[in-house]
């Protein structure tokens, strides 16, 4: 029997533990300052000491989720008898059960580890969270860009739609969204039947005004974006991939759709302001002038000079829907109960919270410190691309 | 000015209406009503009598119709059965059919039975509202003044140290939802075995076991600093960050105006020129941003009640839509969007008197 870990030897242990994420951070970092003059925006944020800090913190748990199986100690989901709600540092009962000698951030309520159920949330949270922004901002910029270009009922109707879904309350739509009642009716199904055609489309449409001149390229970039999104449509909306490699947990995609539903219409009205405003410049007027399409002009014009405020969006974004998640976890909704996220940890975790605050608390300050390097990241972005 | 508040109220009640109507749908899909009737009748019923009991307590026909009769614009429906007993949407207990009123929907102020409270609607909710009413005081007298002196101390000289320090301070608000900084406060302030309160024991400063309380389910009887403060900090400090960041931007914004170097150069004060110069017309922006504030509020009620165990409005939101109670879901839904819509108007409203460069034809 050995004696508990002091924290001093716990945060090294867990350092120890972290070896593979430092290499990897210490090798961005080494070749991003190296090439930085080389690399335009991306390259910039290295100018920006509070980009590099928010930056470094992102990296770190996009290396966590990237390496959580060489980093968790134990199973996620194992469960070691005599470590129910352990402290901290706490060593095993019986040291044959597992390789690791110690619970390093302690056992929860059903004793399984900590600090392997931080590591691993990671990687579900940084799956899901990027995942659901990139649909968002698909729907966001395939129904912004038409609206704010060509103005007019279009626009009226859809910015209703989008104040609409915007003055509902997040949690009560996620209540009324999110609930096995509701996967029973398949409505979840058919608004990810809607909200999954638009990245398709969207890329459709791109390539389409692109290469419209050079038509065998044209087919062949459209037939690939078809091939291959109808293949991974057909899997994630309905579940029916003929060779079984895209499908999603009913449960995963009703918290997938809703979360792209909240924030879809916020990236409308982004996308669709900031149209507005560029479609009165000059070099629109010169394309319209050079007889281009409107398409080509919104997707190659106007959206490529829209790109800092939305990668400072998209960043943000994220971190909302990192909130928006654990929100969906805190409150027990859609996620499955074994699941490691941090939302549905922390919401195991705080029955017993004024006793054992241990299991609530790591999920807690991961998921703080996850959007705060995010929100870093955005801000250094805003500063070095407003330099322009 | 009338026929802009004429036309946005007309949006309003449009909104209003698409919105409860989408959330009478979803509360009122085959399977919730199933659930209701199983609740309500008997939880062994066959299919068979789910369904002709959905149909005999008025949930069956269209959904159009359902909310009609909901709203009260459609008068409510009726059913004589084999022994000539009329039962209907508007004859409760003690009510004879022939003097029931025909409409009984919200606009005529039945909200409906909560078959989780066992009491009308309105009753329970106003009582609920009337508690969250408090915390929402409370929260609003922490967040504001805290947001907007940070803002504006920020704001006034850009890029000094105190920007910096309370930009960052700002930025560190905005990335802690309030499930973790309720959490987070909880274990420093309101735990017997970490953070504060042991040493503070130790000391023998604090005759308890915390410091504060974990709970704040006594706050309902009565309200006081140790069992109401970690809540309300706890919905405050995500505002905060927000607002702050706000007041900051508008604020740095006046400061390079033309009007405040003049005062300047005239000999006028920096704290004179701050606060009789700068100060009202950095603060039109953040009104607004305080107004939006609102719907975001009522997230951040609906957790830290959650959180805290306050029996409030949003403690009877997640238990109406955790017990399937369709009424009460309903009733909170309203509230809900009454309070966004409403809040929205407001600001419209505010940032125009506010305001004087707008002028509205």
């Amino acid at each position: 029997m050995t004696d508990p870990l002091s924290w001093g030897a716990i945060f090294l242990a867990m350092a120890v533990r972290f070896t593979p994420v430092w290499i990897a951070l210490v090798v961005t970092f080494a070749l991003s300052i190296t090439f930085k003059r080389r690399l335009a925006l991306y390259g910039k944020l290295f100018d920006s000491p509070v980009g590099m800090i928010g930056f470094a913190i992102v990296m770190f748990w996009v290396f966590t989720a990237f390496f959580a199986d060489m980093i968790i100690t134990h199973d996620p989901l194992g469960q070691l008898s005599g470590l129910k709600n352990a402290v901290p540092g706490s060593p095993l009962k019986n040291p044959e059960d597992a390789s690791y000698l110690y619970y390093l951030l302690g056992g929860d309520h059903l004793a399984r580890d900590v600090f392997s159920r931080m590591v691993m949330g990671a990687r579900r949270v940084l799956t899901i969270a990027p995942a659901a922004t990139l649909f968002a901002f698909m729907v966001g910029i395939s129904l912004g860009l038409p609206a704010g270009y060509f103005g007019g009922k279009f626009d009226t109707i859809l910015s209703f739609v989008a104040n609409l879904v915007l003055a509902f309350p997040v949690i009560l739509l996620f209540y009324l969204l999110v609930t096995p009642e509701i996967r029973d009716t398949g409505i979840p199904i058919y608004l990810a039947a809607v909200l999954f055609l638009f990245p398709i489309l969207f890329l459709c449409v791109l390539w389409n005004s692109r290469y419209f001149t050079n038509k065998p390229r044209r087919n062949l970039y459209v037939g690939i974006t078809l091939v291959i999104g109808l293949w991974a449509y057909s899997g994630l909306a309905f579940n029916l991939d003929p060779l079984g490699v895209w499908s999603m947990e009913p449960n995963l995609l009703n918290v997938l759709v809703s979360v792209v539903f909240v924030n879809a219409p916020t990236v409308f009205r982004i996308v669709r302001g900031i149209v507005l405003d560029l479609k009165a410049r000059d070099y629109v007027a010169a394309g319209q002038t050079r007889g281009e399409g409107p398409w080509y002009i919104m997707l190659w014009e106007i959206l490529p000079n829209a790109r800092g405020p939305l990668i400072v969006d998209f960043c943000l974004r994220i971190g909302y829907t990192t909130i928006l998640l654990g929100t969906l976890g805190f409150f027990g909704l859609g996620v499955s109960p074994e699941s490691p996220d941090w939302g549905s940890t922390i919401d195991d975790g705080r029955k017993l919270l004024s006793i054992f605050p241990h299991p609530a608390l790591a999920p807690a300050l991961a998921l703080m410190s996850l959007v705060l390097g995010l929100n870093l990241l955005a801000d250094g972005l805003r500063e070095e691309s407003m330099k322009d | 000015m009338l026929k802009f508040v004429a036309r946005r109220s007309g949006v309003m009640v449009l909104t209003a209406i698409a919105l409860t109507f989408i959330v009478f749908f979803l509360t009122n899909l085959p399977p919730n009503l199933e659930k209701l009737a199983r609740t309500e009748g008997s939880v062994r019923m066959t299919d068979d009598q789910v369904t002709s009991w959905i149909e005999e307590n008025g949930h069956g026909g269209s959904v159009f119709g359902r909310y009609a009769q909901w709203l009260g614009v459609a008068p409510g429906w009726l059913r004589t059965d084999e022994k000539g007993v009329t039962r209907g949407r508007c004859i409760d207990d003690g009510v004879v059919a022939e003097t029931a009123p025909r409409y009984c929907g919200v606009l005529q102020g039945d909200w409906g039975f909560s078959t989780f409270a066992k009491e009308p609607v309105s009753n329970f909710l106003g009582e609920k509202l009337a508690a969250t009413g408090w915390l929402m005081l409370a929260v609003m007298l922490v967040m504001v003044p805290t947001s907007l002196i940070m803002g504006i101390l920020s704001g006034m000289r850009e890029g000094s140290r105190t920007d910096r320090v309370l930009s960052a301070g700002a930025i560190a608000s905005t990335a802690t939802p309030e499930y973790v900084s309720g959490v987070v406060l909880v274990a420093a302030f309101a735990s017997a075995t970490t953070g504060l309160s042991p040493i503070l024991k130790d000391w023998g400063w604090i005759s308890g076991n915390t410091l504060f309380l974990g709970t704040a389910t006594s706050a309902s009887d009565g309200i006081t600093f140790w069992n109401f403060a970690l809540p309300v900090i706890t919905i405050a400090l995500y505002g905060i960050g927000y607002i702050a960041r706000m007041t900051r931007a508008s604020m740095t914004e006046v400061m390079t105006q033309q009007y405040i170097r003049t005062a300047r150069l005239k000999g006028v004060s920096f704290r004179q020129v701050v606060i009789r110069h700068a100060l009202r017309n950095a603060l039109i922006a953040p009104f607004t941003v305080i107004m939006l504030q609102f719907p975001w509020l009522l997230n951040g009620v609906v957790i830290v009640e959650t959180l805290f165990n306050y029996k409030g409005f949003g403690w009877t939101l997640v238990q109406a839509a955790g017990n399937n109670d369709i009424e009460l879901l309903l009733g909170c839904s309203v509230v809900a969007v009454l309070v966004v819509l409403v809040t929205q108007l407001i600001s419209d409203i505010g940032y125009v008197f506010l305001n004087p460069r707008i002028r509205l034809a």
